[in-house]
């Protein structure tokens, strides 16, 4: 039976989303199963719209693109009303809650939680806002599990700063309890 | 009977040469063998790369490995010979067309980068190849077909540009100086690094005819005349200088070298692994 | 499990290095780009590392110089770029044609013309890959339509060219190039590694010259000790240049045939769901993906779709695709151009079956549903 979960991560460039995106496509091919992690991005290196990717399925993935997504994750307010309308009617929607969600939006699921501010007045460091928001994610859909997530971050950020992530993991998974 | 340099350097199949009755290209070519000559190296370690243009023809006369490679790339693709098999001696021999405006990138590049190639510039002040049209280095106010009421472009002064560029080792000779170019070509070679020779030439057959500068005697001996050796002109208050060019060497000095450094890197990857 | 090391998660970019390097890459001579700039980058890290050389060159008409230069020097090269750089290599490109350097060119396709849309992905460069550089010469072009894909075409794009000692390039796209995908590396003793054939050690050794039937003659490094000349003027099997009309001829004629008497070894191509389609997307690259997903959605609504995926892209699958044109109602052409690729299947098919064409140039892919539902439209 296809299992297929299609996540669309979306802020601005510079907030670690593409390395997000990566580490969950990561943790789900340690678990066996297939993933495929694309992107757009403008031509700013900072700021801009940015946008990945991540397609996560037990069967071949054909197409590589997201059009609607399962899961969305909008980290600015200008990628929320940029790609507010591409969430599958019975997908989620996790925003930071400084963003002003449309009234309009479709989703079955809105979940506003502080992944920016805790990212910066909880752990201390605002560059973790894309793990705490991993921890979110997963904790609310479930597509992977906590160790592999662990173990995918662990493996993707920077040495001495373990420790810092795994923190912002587990604040993120608090964030949806 | 062809001279002993002919037989050992040349591919006497290949000759007569291309070039004019008068032309100093000959003069040049001759002087890179006997530089070749004079260090003694091994001539299937020697790799000879032109572009295009008359001066572009010579490495198919010399018996090297040489490569007749696309209109100003010599140097970018000797860049790539000498870093792939730092062991040969890489030698470039151009024209002014060919390493200064369409090649003009490449020539700046190699320099900064300091690679281990030696360039002769056959410099004949105009496009010989297409017919007579103005070069990067044909001087203001003279003629060429595409310059009909006179040229308004600056010349370039190539030794001077690829050792503003970084070339360690700069020098100019004459088609008349012969002696003399061939020392500063085998100096270059020697010189661990980028080195430049501009050789200057004679055309007669478009540059003189077009300019009115006579025979091809006559312009060799507009070269004698005219050329003062830059250690002479040093010491000569400036009107006697004055309308005249330098010969001789303009800088000899010693950097890092390109492909030195590249192995360094090497070794310091494959210690590390 | 992370624990088998050979699984992982990887970028289309990282997998052309990685094919590269297995495939014996020991030279990358290039200039930075979008969407290709990754392979410089991953090749710059890892040449030096195996004893290889990488340079960063002024232009792109120096890097792929430089990539020649260091293939005439014996060692394995490689040039990467997008759009604007491929215009830029086409001079040199038509040179390693005639002179008949080995020589691999990474094309990761964005959107053009010009400048054009650097960090979209197109499928535009096709028939600048066959007819960019001027003259009649020949070309192999490869397109890769997943990451692992890529790994595998980079592979043969190195075999082909040691073996034909010609150009071959890659034409992959900003999608394949960029994206993430799950690859299985394969053992480095289970690739077959194809090198140049060196000539013997005789004092006669000719570069341009072939025995009998050959149609690719040995080549020699510089510093071997032959002391041969190499141009890009029309020349002889001695390697010197040469006027004659009759020479051209031959020359020209060994050049083509190397690669029309070899189509066998070098065509290959992707059939899916083909025994009893009706209508055949014909597709390439990342679109095929699109293509592929459509036929699935196609034969759940029970229309008999099928796909034909050109893996080699030049010389054109056309033996494949006249027997398909017989036997199918109609060929639908996807690609992220304004019609290339359909040119040369109309010009194949001749009318023996319907032939249309999806094509988008705007830095948009082509998703599954548009090509489905233009499938339905054209039935």
């Amino acid at each position: 039976m296809l299992k297929q979960t299609e996540i669309r991560l979306t802020g601005s460039g510079g907030q670690g989303l593409i390395l997000g995106g990566i580490i969950l496509a990561e943790a789900a091919i340690m678990e066996g199963n297939n993933a495929v992690q694309s992107q757009s991005y403008g031509p700013e290196a900072r700021g801009g719209a940015s946008k990945a990717e991540v397609i996560i399925s037990n069967k071949e993935i054909d197409f590589p693109k997201v059009v609607k997504a399962d899961i969305m994750l909008s980290l600015t307010q200008v990628a929320l009303d940029k790609y507010a309308d591409t969430i599958k009617e019975d997908g989620i929607l996790v925003v930071d809650s400084s963003l002003d969600v449309p009234s309009d939006l479709k989703a079955k699921k809105v979940v506003s939680i502080p992944i920016l501010n805790t990212a910066k007045e909880v752990i201390g460091k605002s560059m973790v806002a894309n793990i705490v928001a991993l921890g979110a994610i997963r904790q609310l859909s479930d597509i992977v599990s906590k160790e592999s997530l662990e173990e995918a971050v662990l493996s993707r950020v920077p040495k001495g700063t373990e420790e810092l992530n795994k923190r912002a993991l587990q604040e993120g998974y608090n964030l949806v309890k | 009977m062809t001279s002993k340099l002919i037989q050992k350097y040349f591919r006497e199949d290949k000759l007569p040469h291309i070039w004019c009755p008068g032309c100093g290209h000959g003069i040049l070519m001759r002087a890179v063998a006997a530089a070749i000559d004079n260090l003694g190296l091994d001539k299937d370690k020697v790799c000879i790369v032109s572009g295009i243009g008359c001066s572009s023809r010579a490495p198919g006369y010399m018996d090297f490995n040489t490569l007749h490679t696309t209109h100003g790339r010599a140097l970018a693709f000797a860049t790539g010979v000498k870093l792939a098999n730092p062991e040969l001696e890489v030698i470039v021999i151009t024209g002014d067309g060919d390493c200064a405006a369409i090649g003009g990138n490449h020539l700046i590049h190699a320099a900064r980068r300091n690679i281990n190639i030696t360039t002769i510039v056959f410099n004949n002040n105009i496009y010989g190849m297409t017919g007579g049209q103005y070069s990067p280095t044909t001087p203001t106010n003279e003629f060429g077909t595409t310059a009909p009421y006179g040229n308004i472009d600056k010349p370039f002064n190539i030794p001077e540009l690829a050792g503003a560029a970084g070339a360690t080792y700069t020098a100019r000779g004459t088609a008349y100086h012969a002696k003399q170019l061939i020392k500063l070509i085998e100096n270059g070679i020697k010189n661990k690094g980028f080195s430049l020779i501009e050789g200057i030439s004679v055309c007669p057959t478009y540059y003189g005819r077009k300019n009115k500068k006579g025979s091809a005697v006559n312009m060799m001996n507009w070269l004698k005349d005219n050329a003062i050796d830059v250690k002479i002109a040093a010491k000569l208050p400036e009107e006697k200088v004055e309308g005249k060019f330098l010969i001789g060497e303009f800088k000899n000095t010693t950097e890092p070298e390109y492909t030195d450094e590249y192995m360094k890197i090497i070794e310091r990857c494959q210690k590390e692994r | 499990m992370m624990s088998n090391k050979k699984v992982r998660l990887m970028q289309g970019n990282e997998a052309c290095v990685e094919g590269a390097l297995a495939a014996g890459m020991r030279f990358y001579g290039g200039y930075p780009i979008t969407p290709s700039t990754e392979i410089a980058e991953i090749s710059a890290e890892k040449l030096p590392r195996v004893g290889g050389k990488f340079i960063q060159m002024e232009d792109e008409i120096a890097g792929i110089a430089a990539a020649i230069g260091g293939s005439l020097a014996g060692l394995k090269a490689m040039t990467a770029t997008s759009g604007p750089g491929f215009s830029l290599k086409q001079e040199n490109l038509g040179y390693a044609a005639i002179a008949e350097i080995p020589l691999v060119v990474v094309n990761v396709q964005r959107g053009g013309p010009s400048t054009g849309l650097p960090t979209a992905p197109a499928q535009g460069d096709v028939m600048q890959a066959k007819w960019g550089t001027h003259g009649d010469h020949p070309i192999i072009a490869l397109s890769p339509s997943s990451v692992r894909e890529t790994f595998d075409v980079t592979v043969r794009a190195f075999n082909l060219a040691e073996k034909y000692r010609t150009p071959v390039v890659i034409l992959t796209d900003e999608v394949v190039g960029h994206m993430r995908e799950k690859i299985e590396i394969p053992d480095v003793n289970d690739i077959e590694i194809i090198d140049r054939v060196k000539p013997s050690d005789d004092d006669n050794y000719l570069p341009y010259g072939v025995t009998g039937d050959e149609l690719v003659p040995p080549m020699a490094a510089f510093g071997d000790g032959h002391r041969f000349h190499v141009t890009g003027l029309m020349h002889d099997e001695t390697g010197f240049p040469s006027n004659s009309s009759e020479n051209a001829e031959k020359v020209l004629d060994r050049l083509m045939n190397k690669i029309n008497k070899n189509l066998d070894d070098i065509i290959e191509y992707e059939e899916y769901m083909l025994d009893d389609a009706q209508i055949v997307i014909l597709s390439y690259g990342s679109t095929a993906r699109s293509a592929k997903s459509a036929v699935k959605q196609l034969r759940e609504q029970g229309i008999n779709a099928g796909m034909f995926r050109p893996i080699t892209i030049w010389p054109f699958p056309e033996e494949q695709v006249r027997k398909l044109s017989e036997k199918v109602k109609s060929i639908l052409v996807a690609e992220m151009n304004l019609g290339q690729v359909v040119l040369e299947v109309e010009r194949i098919v001749k009318g023996k079956c319907e032939i249309n064409h999806i094509g988008k140039a705007n830095g948009e892919v082509i998703t599954p549903e548009e090509i489905a539902s233009k499938a339905k439209e054209v039935l």
